[in-house]
């Protein structure tokens, strides 16, 4: 790598560079957004949530067999949320690992699972915020496992086959959540000149650019643990209706 | 090497090669700091959107250095790749009981008790 770059003339901050600042790795940074926004965002955001952890205490309690798999799902978010990629654009972004979880278990148990990853960057690693907990909760934990899972059960629907529609899932889980980010930015901080959607255009397409290499890394990771579960986890996938069910004498005993 | 294990690794190597490329073409070297995000320029940011924006809220613990930061970076990865691995590990494991515990049960035919179960 080249050690020292030249700088690229002064003055002109462009619109990426401010944006890299105050959304360095994806989440909004403690204290970045305005209090009514910061407010606006955990209150949308925590209906989401508590609905997450009933419908999340439901599952354990009915299928207590069920909760390894929990914990994986949870896990793979941890994984993919810690690995910062570098990106085509010259930055750093990470993926999201929202698509599995929501696959597997429906968004709403995501949104807890989310919420728990993102507390413990903003806690621990100053990455992302308590304050803008409920903007990224939103973004990350509620946008985006709801986009994934609303394209899996479509192209399900259209009999396209499985990991096809774990890989496109997953890729729209990740970039949903980034153009949520650039909605909620562009809100608190419209264009001087072209307001609101100028902001959001230039955010946007930033985005865009930065995050679809990751969110292509994103689709095929969540496909090689799907590939990975089908495998070992042949008879927890039918139960939770993401394979057919076939009952066979292997799965009987499976059970 | 089977199928499967062949198609799982190259989905390994193309997201490993996503994320070295960029890197390789050297994509970044036309900024101050390639490939680094630049938490630290923050408040300057906001100021040039927001003149008068004042982030209003710090962080309660802020890693005293980067180093310390990418330390947690990798506990946090290293703690859900152990929980990942304890899961496939186990269901392997069972499985591999299963097969056992079936296999035993055909060899000493079907007078015997059934096949025992899962572990």
């Amino acid at each position: 790598m080249v050690p020292v770059s030249q700088e690229t003339g002064q003055g002109a901050s462009s619109i990426h560079e401010v944006l890299e600042r105050v959304c360095p790795v994806m989440h909004i940074a403690e204290g970045f957004l305005p209090p009514a926004h910061a407010i606006a965002w955990g209150v949308a955001s925590a209906p989401f949530v508590v609905h997450g952890v009933r419908s999340l205490t439901r599952e354990v309690r009915e299928h207590p067999e069920s909760t390894l798999l929990l914990g994986a799902s949870g896990a793979f978010t941890f994984v993919l949320s810690a690995l910062k990629l570098p990106s085509v654009t010259g930055s750093c972004s990470h993926p999201t690992g929202t698509g599995l979880g929501a696959i597997l278990f429906r968004p709403p148990v995501m949104a807890v699972l989310g919420t728990i990853t993102l507390l413990f960057q903003a806690l621990l690693l100053a990455h992302g915020g308590l304050t803008t907990l409920g903007a990224n909760v939103f973004s990350m934990a509620i946008a985006g496992p709801w986009a994934g899972y609303a394209v899996h059960k479509l192209l399900r629907r259209w009999d396209v086959p499985l990991m096809v529609t774990v890989f496109s899932a997953a890729f729209v889980a990740d970039l949903c959540t980034y153009c949520v980010t650039s909605v909620q930015l562009a809100l608190a901080f419209p264009d001087p000149h072209s307001g609101f959607w100028g902001a959001l255009g230039t955010f946007g397409s930033i985005f865009a650019v930065t995050q679809i290499p990751l969110a292509v890394s994103e689709g095929l990771l969540t496909v090689l643990v799907m590939r990975l579960l089908a495998q070992s986890s042949r008879g927890e996938l039918a139960r939770l209706g993401v394979l057919p069910d076939r009952p066979g004498k292997r799965e009987a005993v499976a059970r | 090497m089977k199928r499967n294990t062949r198609i799982n690794l190259l989905l390994l190597l193309a997201v490993a090669a996503l994320a070295v490329l960029p890197l390789a073409l050297g994509l970044g070297d036309h900024k101050k700091e390639p490939f680094a995000g630049a938490d630290a320029e923050a408040e300057t940011a906001v100021t040039e959107l927001d003149p008068d924006y004042r982030p209003w809220f710090s962080p309660l613990y802020e890693p005293p250095s980067g180093e310390i930061e990418s330390a947690l970076f990798a506990a946090q990865a290293a703690l859900g790749a152990g929980v990942l691995a304890y899961y496939f590990g186990l269901r392997r494991g069972r499985r591999q009981g299963e097969e056992r515990a079936l296999a035993r049960g055909e060899d000493e035919g079907r007078g015997s008790s059934p096949a025992p179960g899962s572990g």
